[in-house]
């Protein structure tokens, strides 16, 4: 009952969010997704843009009653996206925004992370298109730890600037934190990236970012063995049955002989009566000479 | 007419029922057990024990009986070798931070071993090594460790024990190891340097400093420890802390700036100072002075300006000059001859040749033996000199010498020839590579036809007697001794299945060896002249060995050759060294010191055209430097310079960076073969929570046969195949001690799967409650990786196998006959990777000293995991175990797949002990390197022992067993020959019968 009804307030906000941004006001970029639910044992990491929203700078950033309100356990934190454009330094490029949640064990964990993009200057476009034609890395950084003061040290990440540029500049984030800690960002295109890279230059010289977090997550473990065992104990009854195996699939080795067989008897029984004709005409022939031998 | 059709027909039917058996036999001579049969040990495989560096010798020789040496040694191990041959009686390794600090024989029946820095004393059993008993003291850390033991010899007294160090002195009992009594001499800084027993007194005298200026002297009861008597005097130029004891009243010490000696006498309560001018024996004297220790009454050995002046001592104010030696060179301790006699050896070398000295000091100007000797340059210099006496026939003395060499060998010598050596630099190999043997030449060695046709015949016979179970225990021998001589496997040239190779290791001392894979023994080395100690680098150690140039064009022609990479210093910074080596003959072909550092070795997929491996040196500024330098490799390297990147883990920053390469056009630099890095990308793990653990990647040479892995119900998962896979284990600082340091809640460890060439985290686990130590292998598509579960009490291994989403859709098979899919297009690692991750974690006995896993030629047969126990033992473990599909109750068609229902904790199959029932001592690596037979890997284990052999995890079933009977496949063949012959003539006869009819 109450996955139901949980389901069905998914399905309200997605249908509510699908409303309101086809009605073209304000579109979210809030992350639909928390961050537990990514990176679970076989799911794959939050690879539809349909889950991680796509934030389309320049934004201004209005402010958040979610954040304003600020319930007392988790605070709004926000840390600088920086750039590089080859060899030369580091320039702002956006800003994230989380918010930061404290538990009641002690740990922090960042949730609801948001980006904001800022917009490229000309003077950044030409350095961009100078990466693209000679194939070389577009650097960004964020720093290590969302709390401490500057001075601290970044988590850096490049891509070979040609695997960015679709119809717009589509970029793709997961960042890994511990607490408040960013262990690693990992950056780069949004889908594949084609190899041999072509030189191809985006219709839309503006970022379409897709951000996501990733908490690590938590080794499976099997449980004991005993608890297994009277797992299997209780189940053995019901016993869930090998599924029905096809006609051919149990006995190919006695069908295939089979057929053998019969398109052997088939050719002969074609043959035999080309055979019974050549044959009675040659018999005609060797007649005399078993006669002469039999003599 | 149908009858005469069907004899043949018949005999065909025999034969192919014949055919079938035969077949049968060999399926079933094949499918053998995969573990050793008792007599089949040492056919495949080889085990050699080492000992390591010599520190202490102790001769054992008055009795009559065995003639034995006691030694430790630097790998921390207490050993009894035979004097007359060399060989090991018994040997004891002692753990790995327990370094031995002395070594002695008590009560003539017990050798004492002093080790961890003077805290544990032990006693073993002279004759077979069994331990008698431990004692454990109470040492302060915080005084220098100068300990020692001194056995009394007085054997009618009760015999003590003294371990002094720092201001304390204790006495054990020899019997049982109690301490009897013990001594803490209540003066702060206080740093005895000798003790030692009057003759024929109960008194022990101790002498020692305090702090930089006191000299102390202390009278101690030898039976309760007491102090009898205590005098000090302060000298107002102060000590270095050098001292050397002369005679039982006479100390001469260095003083605080190292230029000049000073007599120390004491004789009841009156401590006097001299100093003696050294310009009266050496005229132009400057600089500083070294004390050598000689432990030689009334002598003294000092050093000036590298030469070694010998200097008697005739009284308190009185130095005698008696020789001067030069470099190298190494002394002996005093050897007792007589009660008033004693002896010491000098040996000096010149170029090739030892000369041996003995002198006594009845006349300090002769010699009483004087003998030289031819060494091997490939051994160096000498380091260690142990001298023993025995009594000639002529019933004058007689000298043995235990020498330790610059390569760690040790040989005795006597009577001017060596009577025997040990290679013991193999008990401390660094790195070790490997070389193909050459190519047999046509018409050089046409291998041995088997003499003659009986033997052969006899051989065989006797084995397929063996294989039925009919032989005798002298026949069982027989065969036995036949197997073990064949020397198909102790050849020199290369063989069908690539068994025999050549093993080049590299040792800590500097020294190249090649061991052969038939026997293991040594066909060449050399002490490599760049890794000596030298006047422009004086503390090399080696680093690594690499393949530098295997020729495969021109492989009748030209020698392969290995590179050897070393550095002057410890430092990061110290400039590297490089050598080039051949792998057949041992020549050094280049050596050069470098002009940079090496911090990091990237042998590159490619070579220039004369078929050298190109090779990548980081050095400590992030500079590339490109080896060979040729324009050629230049060429090639130019051409593959964007797809070059590598990564750097520091592991005291808890970072992990990723390089690439400047490109050449934007650089200034001058150097052609310099290439600037540029950090790509960085991973920090927060230093409060995470701490790197261990790094782990796959082989570069690995090759992997099938990308897809069909499971059940005929689905297809594609394997995430990278070469760039990088596995990191963090565990949590409070927990990265010991196992117990920390609680459950406390300790966590995360795994990640890094992919280094973008720096993407592909995967990144949690595991709570777990610790270190942290060991982890990486192949294919999978990590397995050992650790301890602090909630479980037990060590646990997981598994994580990741596979490749992206592909997963190319399952339809008409896609793939119609070539619609796209497996074959070139994957970038910039693309979003979408892999699947799969793990498992179970339980395992054994903690792990080392983990590897095999390797083959083609990657088809299954893979083993290779474990080095805590027991010095490999234990071959079926990656099957580690499968993370495993479940309580596979289903049918998952049983047929081969899946094991699951367990929680890993079998331990006694069986499976490729170590079967050696140890490899001191276990540090194994290394798996494919042979060409596709079933086979060889496998080298190293630590202090050696151990080599060769295993097929999926059993032999590309060549037939070493014992098949071709015999009785000859003979059965002959016997069908002639049934068909014997039919047929039959069948004629019986058609003609017919035709008579």
């Amino acid at each position: 009952m109450g996955s139901s009804r949980g389901r069905s307030l998914v399905l309200f906000t997605l249908s509510t969010l699908l409303l309101v941004s086809i009605a073209g006001g304000f579109q979210s970029d809030e992350l639909l997704q928390d961050d537990e639910e990514f990176g679970l044992e076989g799911g794959r990491p939050a690879a539809d843009p349909a889950l991680s929203t796509p934030t389309r700078p320049p934004i201004r950033r209005r402010p958040d009653p979610d954040l304003l309100s600020g319930s007392p356990d988790s605070k709004s934190v926000q840390f600088s996206l920086e750039h590089q454009f080859g060899g030369s330094g580091f320039f702002p490029a956006g800003t994230f925004t989380a918010r930061l949640k404290s538990w009641s064990h002690g740990g922090q964990t960042l949730t609801k992370l948001r980006f904001s993009r800022n917009a490229l200057t000309e003077e950044e476009k030409g350095a961009f298109e100078r990466l693209l034609k000679e194939d070389g890395y577009y650097t960004i950084r964020v720093p290590s730890n969302v709390l401490t003061a500057p001075g601290r040290d970044f988590v850096v990440s490049s891509v070979r600037a040609r695997c960015i540029p679709r119809e717009s500049l589509d970029e793709h984030f997961i960042i890994h934190t511990d607490g408040v800690n960013i262990v690693a960002v990992n950056y780069g295109s949004a889908g594949a990236c084609q190899y041999p890279r072509m030189l191809k230059y985006p219709a839309k010289w503006s970022f379409t970012s897709f951000t996501v977090l990733k908490n690590s997550e938590q080794a499976p473990r099997t449980p004991t063995f005993a608890e297994e065992l009277l797992a299997g104990e209780d189940g053995l009854g019901e016993g869930v049955k090998p599924p029905e195996k096809s006609f051919w699939a149990k006995y190919w080795m006695y069908l295939i002989p089979l057929v053998f067989i019969v398109l052997n008897a088939m050719t002969q029984a074609m043959n035999m009566p080309e055979e019974q004709t050549a044959g009675q005409s040659t018999q005609a022939q060797r007649a005399p000479s078993t006669t002469v031998r039999r003599r | 007419m149908g009858s005469s059709h069907l004899r043949p027909r018949t005999a065909m039917a025999i034969r192919a029922r014949l055919g079938f058996v035969i077949l049968l036999s060999l399926f079933f001579s094949a499918t053998l057990s995969t573990a050793l049969y008792e007599d089949q040990v040492g056919l495949a495989d080889w085990h050699h024990k080492y000992i390591g560096k010599v520190k202490h010798a102790v001769f054992h020789t008055q009795k009559t009986g065995r003639k034995r040496v006691v030694v430790s040694t630097e790998e921390n191990v207490v050993a009894s070798l035979d004097l007359r041959t060399g060989f090991i009686f018994w040997r004891n390794v002692l753990g790995k931070n327990d370094h031995i600090d002395q070594v002695d024989i008590a009560l003539g029946k017990y050798v004492v071993t002093l080790s961890s820095g003077g805290s544990i004393l032990r006693a073993w059993n002279l004759p077979d090594g069994q331990m008698i008993w431990e004692s454990t003291l109470p040492v302060s850390t915080l005084s220098k460790s100068s300990l020692y033991v001194l056995a009394n010899m007085n054997v009618g007294k009760d015999n003590l024990i003294l371990v002094f160090g720092g201001s304390s002195i204790h006495a054990l009992s020899s019997m049982d190891g109690q301490i009897v009594w013990r001594k803490e001499l209540s003066i702060d800084s206080l740093e005895i340097q000798q003790i030692f027993q009057p003759h024929d007194s109960d008194i022990i005298n101790a002498v020692g400093f305090v702090g930089s200026s006191e000299f102390v002297v202390y009278q101690i009861s030898y039976r309760t420890g007491e102090v009898m008597q205590q005098s000090k005097a302060s000298f107002e130029s102060g000590f270095c802390g050098e001292a050397s004891l002369v005679f039982d009243n006479l100390v001469v010490a260095l003083d605080a700036s190292k230029s000049s000696l000073v007599s120390i006498s004491f004789k009841n309560e009156v401590i006097n100072f001299h100093q003696i001018n050294l310009s009266d024996l050496v005229p132009d004297f400057s600089g500083k002075v070294t004390l050598l220790p000689l432990k030689f009454n009334g002598m003294l050995a000092i050093e000036i300006a590298s030469s070694i002046l010998l200097l008697r001592v005739k009284g308190a104010n009185e130095l005698e000059f008696v020789e001067k030696i030069s470099h190298p060179f190494a002394f002996s301790d005093a050897l007792p001859l007589s009660k008033e006699q004693q002896a010491f050896a000098i040996l000096q070398h010149d170029e090739s040749k030892i000369h041996f000295k003995v002198k006594s000091d009845n006349d300090l100007r002769n010699e009483i033996l004087k003998e030289t000797i031819q060494m091997d340059s490939q051994r160096g210099n000498i380091e260690k000199v142990f001298i023993n006496n025995y009594i000639r026939t002529d019933r004058t003395h007689g000298f043995r010498f235990l020498v330790v060499m610059e390569d760690h060998s040790l040989l005795l010598i006597q009577q001017g020839e060596i009577v025997w050596s040990r290679e013991d630099g193999l008990a401390s190999i660094v790195d070790s590579t490997t070389s193909e043997l050459p190519v047999e030449k046509e018409g050089v060695s046409v291998a041995e036809v088997e003499h003659n046709l009986f033997e052969w015949l006899k051989g065989h016979l006797l084995k397929l007697k063996g294989t039925l179970m009919l032989a005798s225990p002298d026949e069982v021998a027989a065969i036995q001794a036949i197997r073990l001589k064949s020397s198909e496997k102790n050849k020199m040239t290369r063989d069908h299945n690539g068994f025999r190779k050549l093993i080049i290791v590299l040792t800590r001392a500097g020294k190249v060896l090649a061991l052969h894979t038939g026997d293991g023994r040594v066909v060449w080395s050399v002490l490599l002249p760049a890794l000596r100690r030298s006047e422009t680098c004086g503390n090399p150690f080696a680093l690594r060995v690499y393949q530098w140039q295997v020729p495969h064009h021109h492989a009748m022609h030209e020698n392969p050759s290995v590179l050897v990479v070393g550095r002057c210093g410890h430092g990061f910074d110290a400039p590297g060294i490089f050598s080039i080596v051949d792998s057949y003959t041992g020549k050094v072909q280049n050596s050069l010191i470098l002009e940079h550092s090496v911090s990091h070795i990237m042998p590159l997929p490619l070579t220039d055209s004369t078929e050298q491996r190109l090779h990548l040196i980081i050095d400590a500024k992030l500079q590339a430097h490109l080896y060979p330098k040729n324009s050629d490799s230049l060429k090639h390297f130019f051409n593959e310079m964007p797809n070059i990147y590598w990564y750097s883990v520091e592991v005291e920053k808890n970072k992990i960076k990723g390089y690439s390469l400047e490109s050449k056009a934007e650089l200034d630099t001058a150097e052609e073969y310099v290439f600037q890095a540029k950090e790509l990308w960085s991973i920090i793990f927060p230093s409060e929570s995470e701490k790197i653990a261990v790094t782990a990647t796959r082989k570069m040479n690995e090759i992997v046969h099938t990308q897809a892995k069909v499971v059940a119900d005929q689905d297809v998962m594609y394997k995430y195949v990278s070469k760039n896979i990088l596995f990191v284990a963090t565990v949590a600082p409070k927990a990265a001690g010991e196992i117990g340091s920390a609680t459950p809640e406390e300790a966590l460890l995360y795994a990640y799967l890094i992919d280094t060439v973008s720096g993407r985290i592909l995967h990144r686990v949690c595991h709570q409650g777990a610790q270190g130590p942290v060991h982890a292998v990486v192949s294919e598509n999978w990590v397995v990786y050992h650790y301890f579960n602090l909630r479980a009490h037990r060590y646990e291994m997981s598994v994580i196998e990741i596979y490749d989403q992206s592909r997963a859709d190319n399952k339809d098979v008409w896609k793939l006959v119609l070539g619609k899919h796209n497996l074959t297009a070139p994957v970038s690692l910039y693309s979003r990777p979408d892999v699947m991750v799969k793990s498992q974690s179970y339980f395992f006995t054994h903690s792990v000293k080392s983990m590897a896993v095999t390797a083959t030629a083609k990657g088809i047969t299954s893979k083993q995991l290779l474990i080095g126990t805590i027991g010095d033992q490999v234990l071959a473990l079926d990656k099957r175990f580690l499968d993370p599909r495993r479940s309580v109750n596979p289903t049918q068609s998952e049983k047929e797949e081969g899946i094991i229902p699951l367990t929680d904790s890993l079998p331990i199959v006694p069986q499976s002990y490729i170590t079967h029932s050696l140890q490899v001592e001191g276990l540090r690596s194994m290394v798996t390197i494919p042979a060409k037979l596709e079933s086979t890997t060889l496998v080298f284990s190293y630590g202090v022992d050696l151990f080599f052999t060769r295993i097929a995890p999926s059993r032999t079933y590309d060549s037939l067993t070493e014992d098949f009977s071709y015999a009785l496949l000859l003979i059965t063949i002959v016997v069908l020959v002639a049934a068909i012959f014997v039919t047929w003539a039959l069948s004629e006869k019986k058609e003609l019968k017919e035709k008579w009819r």
